[in-house]
């Protein structure tokens, strides 16, 4: 569809077996296909992260983030256009050795990982693009393996969203313990 | 994944006991004093116990697992209480599935503990295991799995918190059997948060003082209640509400009961089979209020169309349901239990009298050209408005009205009158076939003092008729009314309407009702004439006990109005 843009969610849980077949269910539901997905320990000890990337609809998007948030054990979903975060995705090439391909991966501001005297495995991070301009590069000399990381990103904004968020929520807590001992 | 205490773990001391003490001590703790269950391998350590608790739990033996679930439905649905179920691990769990995912449907609070094979077992293909986390994770509000004796009360404490908090739905604790088995300390905590859960979202006062003005505004208004009333026992703040407002008011179909539908605002069922003027007049109103409901689509008809002249206000307690099908002018998100009241103090005492007698104009039509016809046939053979409208009659329209689904379900909607909350039992966003009867059954035991009446059809009767052995083991009295038509009524009817009246596989060669009734039993009658029912429904509702009545009625009646599926609401077809 015209109106699908590219979106990275991401999604802050407790850490708990099962929730990520329980994120990625939503997107089935949904008939969302998910282009990328990473999963670590967030900076806060105990918090989960996953980063998504997923090509769909504003309208779609808000929806699914929505029915994430529902889950009991995910604490809080956010959605972000491209622009707003700086994101990185990293690539493993293992190529057949010659002097002509270590030439084109010295120019191209990768790094050497391991040489064999059969082959070279190099590693490039960066923008989809970028990895995936190196692969066609590199093609023609016989690229043996080839695998490319989800993205990870973190966002621009100068306000950290989930501090802020689980900040609420206590302040939310405190108020309602107030409520309860006053009735 | 993790080595240290979650939520569900716990590891403070206490007097010591197995793990099915403990549950069993937790469903106490819980005010819980009515099991639906069924036993098996993985779950005889708890029944093991629960033969020292019979004198503080009661325990319903149901004949199969589907419909332990469906009572605890009913008996829930009555009595605002979590319902409770213990089934075994493997089959056991699986049959509960159709019920958990209705229960989910309709904001049913639930916990079903299921037994697990031992956790040496897990993931070897055990016998009668199953992955019933992974299986439920997509029927269940949440689930968990617990493999330690002493995580048992912490786990129990969180289920029934998530069950019964925010918008209500099942839960699922499956317990390993060595779990069941081993003992710990018995220390119970109850939940009242969890860090990763927000029940009830603040309501915004910007989106408050808006909404007030747009009803202050409105000339041509009107308020649709949902099942959200109920579940907020919010009936209070609701007639409050519309005593201010003056605005006419209709329900989904879960959502009746929540106003008596005698009263003088009410202007009936929205959506497909309800009445002429909520949908015919859906393009004229200018506001919307929508109250704990959740747009389904047999609401809507084509979302497209659905209030197109209309600001939308939408109260609604789970934030994924405002502008799921329907985007809100105004979202108040929040328990309408809170927010009526806020709304009610700000927007101005009004009447709409013009605008509700249009409502009464498009009730006199509805009532001439459907209702009078269906109450009042002509011809030889009974009808099913006909039927429920003298069951109605004879109860004063004062009874828990439980029915299954299809045409049946639609009927008894129509033509009894709700004064009371919490007095319809139905499954409305599943669509359960079978879920009639062990609801009722549920019912009755979560509401003893009121008469539980059934509605049920040839076709639905069939699919649990099992549990006729469950209301004699337990002596439910509970009263049946079996609408016999020899099909399968709503099938039937689309197939008419919209395939060319191709029968295909629904019409029905019965067995005799009146021998399975008694072999169960149950007191039984079956009436075919006009001039029997009145007489066979007081026979009905004098007996003690449980009591089958087999009404013969016409084989190939339609429910109408209808709006036909995915057309505008307005576009409501009265033949």
């Amino acid at each position: 569809m015209e109106t699908d843009k590219e979106y990275i969610i991401t999604v802050f849980s407790e850490n708990k077996v099962g929730l990520l077949s329980q994120i990625t269910t939503v997107f089935t539901c949904r008939n969302v296909n998910i282009e990328s997905l990473t999963t670590s320990e967030s900076a806060l000890q105990g918090i989960h992260k996953f980063t998504i990337v997923v090509r769909t609809s504003p309208e779609t998007v808000e929806k699914v983030v929505r029915q994430i948030e529902k889950k009991i054990d995910v604490l809080k979903a956010f959605v972000y256009a491209p622009e707003e975060v700086v994101q990185q995705e990293i690539a493993l090439y293992k190529v057949t050795r010659s002097s002509s391909v270590e030439q084109l991966v010295r120019r191209h501001n990768v790094r050497i990982l391991e040489i064999d005297s059969d082959y070279i495995v190099v590693e490039k991070t960066g923008h989809k693009e970028e990895t995936q301009q190196l692969f066609r590069l590199l093609q023609p000399y016989g690229v043996q393996q080839f695998v490319r990381s989800g993205t990870v990103a973190v966002i621009k904004s100068r306000r950290e969203l989930l501090n802020e968020y689980l900040e609420e929520l206590e302040k939310m807590r405190k108020n309602q313990k107030n409520i309860d001992t006053e009735a | 994944m993790n080595t240290s205490p979650t939520d569900e773990q716990q590891t403070i001391d206490g007097p010591r006991m197995t793990g099915s003490q403990a549950l069993l001590e937790s469903f106490l703790i819980e005010g819980v004093d009515t099991l639906f269950g069924y036993p098996g391998g993985a779950i005889i350590p708890v029944y093991d116990a629960l033969y020292d608790y019979r004198d503080r739990l009661r325990h319903i033996l149901v004949r199969h697992e589907q419909g332990a679930v469906h009572a605890a439905q009913g008996y829930a649905r009555v009595s605002g209480r979590v319902g409770v179920c213990l089934v075994t691990s493997g089959p056991g769990a699986t049959n509960t599935v159709t019920g958990l995912a209705d229960a989910l449907m309709d904001s049913t609070p639930l916990v079903l503990v299921t037994g697990q094979v031992g956790s040496e077992l897990l993931g070897t293909d055990a016998f009668q295991e199953t992955n019933f986390v992974g299986i439920t994770q997509a029927v269940t509000k949440w689930n968990c799995q617990v493999k330690r004796t002493e995580d048992i009360p912490a786990a129990m404490a969180k289920a029934f918190f998530v069950a019964r908090s925010g918008r209500p739905g099942p839960v699922v604790v499956d317990i390993t059997k060595d779990a069941q088995c081993g003992t710990a300390p018995f220390h119970y905590e109850k939940i009242a948060s969890i860090r990763s859960y927000v029940p009830v979202p603040e309501p915004d006062p910007a989106r408050i003082e808006e909404a007030a003005r747009l009803i202050d505004e409105a000339q041509r208004p009107l308020v649709m209640v949902g099942q959200g009333v109920i579940l907020g026992n919010a009936e209070a703040e609701l007639k409050a509400f519309l005593e201010k407002s003056g605005m006419p008011v209709a329900s989904t179909l879960l959502g009746l009961s929540a106003v008596p539908t005698d009263a003088p605002q009410y202007v009936g069922i929205l959506g497909m089979h309800g009445n002429y003027g909520p949908n015919i007049r859906n393009r004229d109103c200018d506001l919307i209020v929508a109250v704990g409901m959740r747009f389904d689509d047999r609401v809507t008809g084509s979302p497209a169309h659905f209030g197109e002249n209309a600001r939308i206000i939408h109260l609604e307690i789970d934030p994924a349901e405002i502008g799921k099908i329907i985007p809100a002018d105004v979202p108040v998100a929040g328990d309408v239990r809170q927010t009526l009241p806020l709304l009610t103090e700000r927007i101005r005492k009004r009447r709409h009298e013009e605008w509700i007698a249009g409502f009464r104009a498009c009730d006199r039509i509805e009532q001439e050209r459907v209702i009078r016809p269906a109450l009042h046939p002509t011809g030889a053979r009974i009808h099913m408005g006909e039927a429920v409208d003298t069951v109605a009659r004879a109860y004063d329209n004062d009874a828990v009205v439980v029915t299954d689904v299809g045409q049946q379900q639609m009927f008894a909607a129509r033509y009894f009158v709700f004064r009371r909350t919490r007095s319809l039992v139905t499954s409305g966003g599943l669509g359960t076939m079978g879920f009639g009867l062990p609801a009722a059954i549920g019912a009755k035991l979560g509401a003893p003092d009121r008469d539980v009446v059934l509605f049920v059809g040839d076709g639905g009767l069939q699919m649990t008729i099992q549990e006729l052995g469950t209301i004699f083991q337990s002596n439910v009295p509970v009263k049946i009314v079996l609408l016999n038509n020899s099909f399968l009524g709503m099938v039937r009817q689309w197939q008419e309407l919209f395939y060319d009246s191709r029968y295909s596989f629904t019409e029905l060669t019965n067995p005799n009702f009146g021998l399975i009734a008694r072999a169960n039993g149950i007191a039984y009658r079956r009436v075919e004439q006009h001039e029997e029912l009145t007489d066979a429904v007081a026979e009905m509702k004098a007996s003690q006990g449980a009591f089958l009545l087999e009404v013969c009625v016409e084989s190939q009646e339609n429910v109408f109005p209808m709006v036909p599926a995915g057309a505008p609401v307005a576009e409501i077809r009265l033949e």
